[in-house]
This record gives structure tokens, C-alpha cells and sequence, in this order.
């Protein structure tokens, strides 16, 4: 009799792929199209741009007229081969670059870190539903983010902040630890071109000016001519998001025009290894982005 | 070689123990057979044998009679594979995605063979992608059916507590064969008249038709997933008193998502080999939603810390939230969690604790003890 850990085939530590391998190592095309769904194409990384003393922004070559950018809100699974796999979301794509920003945690992202430009990182991607833009054309804007939960809004920002009328309005929360964890300096000034930008950090410093205190305190300030033609987004931590939509709510703003990004433990990112599942919704297929009506209904 | 058989009526044979190994001869030209084995001595008390699956060559390695631990699962998805193998050189996929294999003929229940299918709810059919390692495995399956009769295989060990008649998976389809053990053999039955090729000549023709379990021994109140979804909404079913108990007695072992047929989840990571820090390969092994770090995230962030709160999640798959996705019950009644359970734990009387609650005229009973 022989049991079924059979199934496992030895370790080859020196063959090559073979002729019909289809894991699309060496490949050029980025994102799917192999036959395996946990396989992965490799990007170089154009450029490191430190953000923070753990966080570093990553933009990598995209060969846009090949495969379309991802949407703001969707996410790719970045293995290092031998060291593992993280889901990481896009925090801001365009026709030639892919950007991830990302924070030093573990295993997976100190490798990355490690990396210089030159090096490739191995996506398999875009996953999750993102933003949809049509949720925000033609309407007041509200974007609440807590740390590097401005990382998957980042290009959503740019976006309407650079393109005056595509949006009626935009306001821009972030709120951050202390003032060394704030991420996007240069972005933040740049989108106080085309939106409301307000900063706040829960401790400050004796350089700090702006406000201090929670990203709940800045909702009260805000001001909603139109009600019915809003959308807020609120995107952080577990319990930022939660106390933020209720701050909104608090304001009056109708549950079903808030929009939240949850996180959640992932393994596969395709609905198959159930980290990530809350009662009957995956969130690597049916989110990250819920309605915060459905969000809330959601129970761990 | 036989004849091929002519009416329903006719597929019914006996083999003698010997004719069986020739049966199982033939049978290996084509597949490899996995079914229940005992391991002496390996069971969930010191001197008790453990029955799981394993490939088997003659009929006296298979344990028909009883229950196995594990489920068939693991043929299909084993605890611990490889996705890729990575080299200097380049990435690798293991040869079962490059290879046709031989076909792999399953021994296993009706509950299991129901099992099967919700695992392929989730492996196939969970958002658009299918998970090829599973899927290159399902399409070399044949199901053999061991029958467990119409009183269940029996009333007493392990078979106390089956609950497929509660659950509805007490009757399969889709299998090629079915088999009773007996005195000296097997009964057979052809329900794909193609495997009649397969018999050897010495194989008895005779009445045998399979019967499957009407009765549970112990039935379970199954609620209503749509009555579940209301109770929730109400706010009475995750704060019920009862899933605090569990906060206690669970241990968060994991046992019963390990030999439960339908768990399905995984943790993929990498290693590196000690010979060769150059290579290495991406694995992926079971995961369970009672063992600690299943929701961990960067930020020490974790969902679900109390015991009771993960069997409330597990109880909340199994018999609610798969249904609402995939219109079927997940749980499949096989009682294995209940027989793997240390603590004594009974998740069959868990869905009846539920069903109390969902039943508002019954919530305020304070009967509710896992005595099973
Ligand atoms: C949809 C999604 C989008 C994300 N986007 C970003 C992003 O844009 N930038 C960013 O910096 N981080 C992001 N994360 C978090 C990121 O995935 C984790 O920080 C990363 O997986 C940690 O991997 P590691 O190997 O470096 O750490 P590990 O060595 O694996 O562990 C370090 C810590 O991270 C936890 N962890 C492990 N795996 C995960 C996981 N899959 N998800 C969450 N926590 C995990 C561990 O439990 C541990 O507490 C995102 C997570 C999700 C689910
Ligand atoms: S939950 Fe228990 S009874 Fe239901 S299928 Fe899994 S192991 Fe069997
Ligand atoms: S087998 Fe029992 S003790 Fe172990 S995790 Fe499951 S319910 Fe808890
Ligand atoms: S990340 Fe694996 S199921 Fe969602």
C-alpha cells in the first residue's frame, strides 16, 4: 500500500522548464492568459520611491498596448519564487507603469524591498472588482483614507483631481499615525489643485501644524451641497473604516452612497483557498470594494 | 471477458475474495484504486486502528465495513502538493499538469461522493478561474460506491453518527459501480454496464441491487438556510448564549475541518531546499478555520480570536453560506467532525442548537446539551 502524499513529485532542484511548461517564467506578457491561474509574469521595477520608514512606492514597466491597466481598488498576487506570495493592491496603473505601494511587514515585502530598479517581481493579476469610475462621474467625490489604505486610492485621486468637471467636487481625508507615516507628500500638495485636501495625524509633533486627531474628527467639517449625488469612499484599517462610515452616516449621507474597501487574510486571490470568505462573499471575487450596506451586513 | 449485461436488472454479481484481486488485476491496467485501508494501531485512542484512504493492490488492504477517519478528500486534494517547483534555471509545474495519468478509481460513500461535488463547487466553480491542479486530478475519477444499506452500514461505532438522511446525501449518481462487502467477497453491481469488461469469468450473476440508508440514528433538525439568513439578520443567531460553550471546549485543533470531506481551504508558501538554497518550490497544505492564524493579517490584525466564534463561522459554511452560493448544502452529514473531535464535540448537535434558536417558539429551551 502507498499513500496518497504519492501525488508529490520529487524535488528537481536543477531542470528546466519544460518545452509545454506554462508557468510563463520568461515570459514578457504580464498579467493572465496562462493556463494556470497561479501562475505569474514577471515586471521590472522602473523606480523605489521612498515614502515612509516602512512604506517605499514600487512602479513597474507595464506594457499597456498589450494588456489594458487595472482599475483603482483591484489587486495582484507579487511572489518572490522561494519566498512567497502577498496580495498587493495597485495604487496607481497607466498605459506603460504599474505602481504598488507597500509597507515593510514580513517575509514577502522585505524581499521586495530588498529589490533594486532592474529587478522583476512576478504578478499574476489584476484581481478583485476595483472602483467603478461611473460611480463618480458627475458627482460630489468624498475620499476618507486611513494609512496605506490611500495606496488603493491614490490613482483614483490623481485621476479626478488633475481632470477638473469630471467630478462636481472632491474632497481628499487622510489620516495617518504621526506625521513620519504620512505617505504621498508630493501627491497631497499636487491634488490640492482639483480637490479639498485635509491631513490629519493622531499624534502630532512640534513640526506638525495641521490637525490633530482622528480621521473621524475632519468628517463634521465637510460639506455636502448635493446628498443624493454623493459617493464616499472609505478605505483603512478595520476599525477607521467602520467608525468613519458611521461618522457619515452620522452626517446624514445615505448608507448606499458609501463605498468601502475591506482586507482580508488572502492565500489564491481566485475564491478557492476560503481566507478570505465572509459569510456568503469572497472578497478577493466579489470585492475588495463593497457598498457599505452590504459591508456592514457582513460578520466575520 | 463477459458479455456485456442486457437489462438493469441483470447487473448484479458476486465475486469470491479470490475473483476479487482478479477484478482489481484488471482494474489496475487502467487505474490506480484508492479506498479505505486500517492502519493498525494509528486510531484516535492508544491500541484503536485508524481507517483513511490509501492506494490499495489486492482486497484484503481495503476496509470496507467501517467508516474511514479521513475522508476521500485527499485523493483529490492532498494535505501538502506542490504548485511549482523553482529552479535557477526557471519555474517548473509538476508533472501532473503535463501528464495524462492513469484513471483513479475511488472506493467511497454516498455522503463522500457528495463530498466530491462540493468540493468542485469551490475548486471549479468559485469565480471564473478553475484550480488546474484539482481539476487534472477530477477528470481521471470514477466513483466505486460502497453501499451502506438501508439501515446505514451499521448502528453502532463510528456509523452512529451519520446524518446524510438529514442532510439529503443518502442517495448518490454518478458512480460506475457498487459494492457490498460480504462473507467471502463482494456484491457488485454495474451501474455503467462498460465496467462489465473489467469482471473476471468466475463472477457469480445475481439479483443484487444497492440500497441506500433511509433513516439516520440520530436525525438532526437541518434549518432553513432562508429562515438562518432572517435569525441573522435579527441579530439572534451569532449573539445565541450556545456558541460561547464552544469559547471552552473547542481546543482549536482543526481536526474536524482535516477529515471533513468539504473543507476545501489552503495556505500556499514557499520553501527552500536545505541542499540547494537556489531552489526550491511553492506548496500549498490544508487550512482550517479553527486553527489560529487562519485570518491573521500584516498589523496583527485577526478576525475571529474566540473558539466559539470560528465554530460559529464553520457551522455558518456549512449549512448556510455555501447553500446561498451554491443552492446546496455543504455539510454532507458524514458525522467525521463528530469522530475526530477530542473535545467530544458534536457538530450535529450544533445545527440542532441552531435550528433552536432559528425556531423563535423553541429559543428559550434551556435543554440544549451536546448529549449525543
Ligand atoms: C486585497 C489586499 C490588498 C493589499 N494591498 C496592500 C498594499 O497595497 N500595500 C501593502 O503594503 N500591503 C497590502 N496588503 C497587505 C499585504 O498583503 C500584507 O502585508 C502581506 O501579505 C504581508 O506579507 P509578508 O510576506 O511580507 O508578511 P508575512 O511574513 O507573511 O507576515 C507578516 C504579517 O502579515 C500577515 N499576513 C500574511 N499574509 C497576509 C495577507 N495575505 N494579507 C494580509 N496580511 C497577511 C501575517 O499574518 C503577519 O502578521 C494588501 C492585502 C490585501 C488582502
Ligand atoms: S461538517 Fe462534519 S458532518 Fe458535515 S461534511 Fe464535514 S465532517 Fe461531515
Ligand atoms: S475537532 Fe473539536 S476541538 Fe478540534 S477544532 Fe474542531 S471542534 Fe474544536
Ligand atoms: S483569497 Fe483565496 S478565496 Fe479569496
Amino acid at each position: 500500500m502507498t499513500h496518497v502524499d504519492l501525488w508529490n513529485d520529487s524535488p528537481a532542484s536543477s531542470r528546466e522548464c519544460a518545452e509545454d511548461c506554462r508557468c510563463g517564467h520568461g515570459s514578457e506578457e504580464p498579467g493572465r492568459g496562462s493556463g494556470n491561474p497561479y501562475a505569474f509574469r514577471s515586471l521590472r521595477i522602473r523606480d523605489i520611491r521612498v515614502q515612509t520608514e516602512q512604506d517605499a512606492t514600487f512602479r513597474l514597466e507595464w506594457p499597456g498596448d498589450e494588456v489594458p491597466p487595472p482599475r483603482s481598488g483591484q489587486f495582484f498576487q507579487v511572489s518572490l519564487p522561494r519566498i512567497g506570495e502577498a496580495p498587493l493592491s495597485v495604487s496607481d496603473a497607466g498605459r506603460d507603469f504599474l505602481e504598488m505601494t507597500i509597507r515593510r511587514v514580513g517575509r514577502v515585502t522585505e524581499g521586495i524591498f530588498a529589490c533594486r530598479p532592474g529587478d522583476a517581481l512576478f504578478l499574476r493579476g489584476p484581481y478583485g472588482n476595483g472602483f467603478d469610475p461611473r460611480d463618480f462621474r458627475g458627482r460630489h467625490l468624498v475620499v476618507a483614507a486611513g494609512g496605506t489604505g490611500l495606496a488603493p486610492v491614490k490613482g483614483l485621486i490623481s485621476h479626478f483631481a488633475s481632470r477638473a468637471g469630471e467630478v462636481t467636487r472632491l474632497d481628499v481625508l487622510a489620516g495617518f499615525k504621526t506625521p513620519g507615516d504620512v505617505l504621498f507628500r508630493e501627491e497631497l500638495e499636487v491634488w490640492k489643485k482639483g480637490a479639498a485636501v485635509r491631513v490629519t495625524v493622531d499624534r502630532g509633533t512640534t513640526d506638525w501644524t495641521g490637525p490633530v486627531g482622528v480621521i473621524t474628527t475632519l468628517v463634521p467639517e465637510l460639506a455636502f451641497p448635493d446628498p443624493e449625488n454623493l459617493t464616499v469612499v472609505v478605505v483603512g484599517p478595520p476599525l477607521m473604516m467602520k467608525f468613519t462610515v458611521l461618522a457619515f452616516l452620522d452626517r446624514g449621507v445615505p448608507l448606499g452612497r458609501i463605498r468601502v474597501s475591506l482586507e482580508r487574510r488572502m492565500s489564491c486571490g481566485i475564491g478557492k483557498c476560503g481566507h478570505c470568505k465572509i459569510m456568503d462573499r469572497y472578497v478577493c471575487l466579489d470585492g475588495p470594494v463593497f457598498g457599505a450596506a452590504e459591508a456592514l451586513a457582513l460578520e466575520d | 471477458m463477459r458479455p456485456m449485461p442486457g437489462n438493469a436488472a441483470e447487473r448484479g454479481y458476486a465475486l469470491s475474495e479470490v475473483s476479487c484481486d482478479a477484478l482489481l488485476r484488471e482494474f489496475r491496467k487502467d487505474f490506480r484504486i484508492f479506498a479505505p485501508v486500517r492502519l493498525e494501531g494509528r486510531g484516535r485512542f492508544s491500541d484503536t486502528d485508524m481507517v483513511r484512504y490509501g492506494e490499495i493492490r489486492n482486497f484484503r488492504e481495503m476496509e470496507l465495513r467501517e467508516k474511514s477517519l479521513f475522508s476521500p478528500k485527499e485523493v483529490l486534494f492532498p494535505p501538502s502538493e506542490t504548485l511549482f517547483h523553482f529552479a535557477e534555471t526557471g519555474v517548473r509545474e509538476p508533472s501532473l499538469l503535463r501528464e495524462d495519468g492513469k484513471g483513479l478509481l475511488v472506493l467511497l460513500r454516498a455522503c463522500d461522493i457528495a463530498g466530491v461535488d462540493r468540493l468542485d463547487a469551490i475548486f471549479l466553480g468559485n469565480g471564473p478561474e478553475k484550480d488546474p491542479y484539482y481539476e487534472a486530478r477530477r477528470k481521471r475519477v470514477v466513483f466505486a460506491l460502497i453501499e451502506c444499506g438501508p439501515l446505514g452500514a451499521s448502528r453502532s461505532g463510528s456509523f452512529g453518527s451519520c446524518f446524510c438522511v438529514s442532510m439529503g446525501t443518502n442517495r448518490a449518481s454518478g458512480y460506475a459501480l457498487v459494492l457490498r462487502p460480504e462473507d467471502d467477497g463482494l456484491s457488485l453491481f454495474l451501474e455503467d454496464p462498460a465496467f462489465a469488461a473489467y469482471l473476471p469469468p468466475d463472477a457469480v450473476r445475481t439479483s443484487y441491487a444497492p440500497s441506500f440508508p433511509l433513516e439516520d440514528p440520530f436525525p438532526v433538525r437541518v434549518p432553513d438556510p432562508g429562515d438562518m439568513s432572517r435569525a441573522v439578520r435579527e441579530e439572534s443567531l451569532f449573539s445565541a448564549a450556545f456558541w460561547k460553550d464552544y469559547d471552552s471546549r473547542c481546543i482549536a485543533c482543526g481536526r474536524c475541518n482535516t477529515v471533513c470531506p468539504t473543507c476545501s481551504c489552503f495556505t500556499t508558501y514557499d520553501v527552500t531546499y536545505e541542499e540547494n538554497a537556489s531552489a526550491g518550490e511553492r506548496r500549498r497544505v490544508w487550512a482550517g478555520c479553527h486553527v489560529d492564524r487562519f485570518t491573521d493579517m500584516a498589523g496583527g490584525h485577526r478576525f475571529r480570536e474566540k473558539y466559539g466564534a470560528r465554530m460559529r463561522f464553520k457551522t455558518m459554511h456549512k449549512i448556510h453560506d455555501f447553500h446561498l452560493r451554491f443552492g446546496r448544502h455543504m455539510c454532507v452529514g458524514c458525522g467525521r467532525c463528530d469522530d475526530a473531535c477530542p473535545e467530544y464535540i458534536s457538530f450535529a448537535a450544533c445545527i440542532d442548537r441552531v435550528s433552536r434558536v432559528v425556531d423563535a417558539a423553541a429559543s428559550t429551551g434551556g435543554d440544549d446539551h451536546d448529549a449525543r
